[in-house]
């Protein structure tokens, strides 16, 4: 009897275990809403969402618009998409159907270990190395600016979206392959006709899973992108994201202030982006798998 | 002729295919060699072993690499548990129903949540409602959860490979199911636990954003003595040297050195996971 009691305990302190991941999840949203709601005593939900400003040092009166940053960072996202999506699909397409099985070995932990460079010596490059080619190319100042921040998140969201891709490519059953080959398509005509249509939802996935990665991205962007307060004019200007917004201000603003509450309210925005984004990306990779099973 | 030019479509798409490879490629090859090209003039002992001084534009980065060793060992106390309590929930307890499902979802969500969230959520829990303050337990726990994403999915796999005969075995012989996964599972599925974790923890070694406010310092002119103390970390020293620094040209070298010392220091984590799982694979083979 004394045994069937510890089995059914350990059982449950493994269970607290699993369900501790799901409260984190919650303790996120809710902690950061928690620390949210306060900045909306002071500044209406509608200032917030229509201002086109954001300068909390203001002299006369702080301003909260989240309008800019939520401009800069669809600006690079996108920017790093419009690179990383051919580049990333491409080089899946690659090692899937056209490298040659020793290339794969040696193309495989080439992915590993750039989805393990940290992303502050990603940022460090933008300014040392990126930034001097843009700023010599373009004439801009010092080219830390969106485009820069683009090139870089592209780097970063690349190991995901190379990875997932070739899953994707790789888990298209072979007699697609075979029926598009016997029927006198060429191997060119098979990948791109047959393959990948056939795998597009899981390479949507991908994508989208590489744009969530590029919308939470903080250093890279934060070192690379110039920060400026202004509503974002063009790629070669610099922009303030949402993530550098919140890491530059957190760090100078006092706890309890509107400013405070105001940069969760950021986090809190940011957060919800990013949960959709990949529960959509979730939703279409499971009825991708399950649609092969 | 037809064929003719769907030969050479077929050339010209592969070509466009395997200059896409080139180009991660090269992007992999441009970061290492800058750094280790520009970084390696400044590696010595002293660098290495070197508190920085006359206002960090000279001396070492000794703090910076203790500091993110000590926040290391931190996340690991509390990622390797947690992560591995989840997984043996989630491969050998729990039943494919909606709670499982719902667990499940979670992790993949939790694992897609920014950095910076993740700061923002450490600041309000551990160093605000906790009253851990800005110290390496606080940086620490914001990374471990920061990591269970990475470290359940790698336990689990782990689990997976232990074959059930394994787990009927014991219990044919009278053990509970504790027992079972206690002394037949685990043992077996370490090495790989082990292998993911140190992974998982890799990444974390080189995270800035979730430790800007929950414990890294600027500058600390003495060692860390508690789990309350504030650190250096070189992930955030390398932030500072390339942007915050009041002489940020007379820096770059020792910003380039920190670079390389992070990016060396993360490669090694990943290379003695490497090693672990090339061996557990030898042994695998050896048992037939």
């Amino acid at each position: 009897m004394k045994r069937k009691h510890k089995e059914k305990l350990i059982e449950l302190i493994f269970l607290l275990n699993g369900i501790l991941v799901v409260l984190v999840l919650i303790g996120i949203f809710l902690l950061l809403l928690k620390n949210a709601i306060p900045a909306f005593k002071e500044v209406s939900l509608h200032h917030f969402l229509t201002k086109p400003i954001w300068n909390p040092d203001a002299y006369d009166e702080a301003t909260y618009g989240l309008l800019p940053m939520l401009v800069s960072t669809l600006m690079v996202t996108l920017g790093s998409l419009v690179v990383a999506i051919p580049l990333g699909v491409g080089t899946a397409a690659y090692l899937s159907d056209v490298a040659s099985p020793r290339v794969r070995e040696v193309a495989k932990p080439v992915v590993e270990i750039l989805a393990g460079i940290p992303s502050v010596v990603v940022g460090f490059l933008g300014i040392v190395l990126l930034g001097p080619i843009i700023s010599k190319l373009t004439g801009s100042y010092n080219g830390l600016n969106a485009l820069n921040g683009s090139i870089l998140l592209a780097v970063m969201s690349l190991p995901t979206i190379i990875s997932l891709s070739e899953d994707a490519l790789a888990s298209v059953p072979r007699s697609y392959e075979e029926a598009s080959l016997a029927l006198g398509a060429n191997r060119w005509e098979t990948v791109t006709r047959v393959k990948i249509p056939a795998a597009a939802s899981g390479i949507l996935a991908a994508c989208m899973l590489g744009m969530g990665r590029a919308i939470g991205e903080t250093m890279t962007v934060l070192m690379a992108t110039g920060n400026a307060a202004e509503f974002p004019h063009s790629f070669l200007g610099p922009v303030k994201t949402m993530t550098s917004t919140i890491a530059i201000e957190l760090g100078e603003v006092a706890y309890y202030t509107t400013h405070f509450h105001m940069l969760f309210a950021v986090g809190l925005i940011l957060f919800i982006i990013t949960f959709i984004i990949n529960l959509c990306a979730d939703m279409i990779f499971h009825r991708h798998t399950r649609g092969q099973a | 002729m037809r064929l003719k030019v769907k030969r050479i479509k077929e050339i010209i798409g592969f070509g466009i295919l395997h200059g896409c490879m080139l180009v991660v490629l090269m992007i992999l090859a441009v970061i290492v060699y800058d750094i280790v090209s520009k970084g390696s003039g400044v590696i010595s002992w002293d660098f290495l072993t070197q508190p920085p001084v006359d206002g960090m534009t000279k001396g070492g980065i000794f703090p910076a690499i203790l500091g993110t060793f000590l926040v290391t060992i931190m996340t690991a106390v509390l990622a390797v548990p947690l992560g591995m309590g989840c997984a043996i929930y989630l491969n050998e307890y729990a039943r494919d129903d909606g709670l499982t499902r719902f667990i499940r979802l979670s992790i993949r969500n939790l694992s897609g949540v920014p950095s910076i969230v993740f700061g923002l959520f450490g600041v309000a829990l551990f160093v605000d409602a906790c009253h851990f303050g800005t110290s390496i337990l606080s940086a620490g726990a914001t990374l471990g959860l920061m990591t269970l994403p990475l470290t359940i999915t790698a336990s689990e796999e782990a689990l997976k490979t232990v074959p059930r005969s394994y787990r009927e075995g014991a219990l044919a012989l009278g053990a509970t199911k504790w027992q079972a996964i206690r002394y037949n599972v685990l043992p077996l599925a370490i090495p790989g636990i082990l292998t993911g974790t140190i992974l998982g923890l890799s990444r974390a070694a080189g995270e800035t954003a979730p430790i800007l406010f929950t414990g890294a310092a600027f500058f600390l002119p003495d060692v860390p003595n508690s789990i309350l103390s504030q650190f250096m970390a070189l992930p955030y020293h390398l932030y500072i040297m390339s942007t915050q620094h009041h002489n940020i040209a007379l820096v770059r070298p020792i910003a380039y050195g920190t670079a390389l010392v992070l990016i060396v220091l993360v490669f090694l984590m990943n290379l003695v996971a490497v090693i672990i799982r090339y061996r557990l694979r030898k042994k695998g083979t050896a048992h037939g």
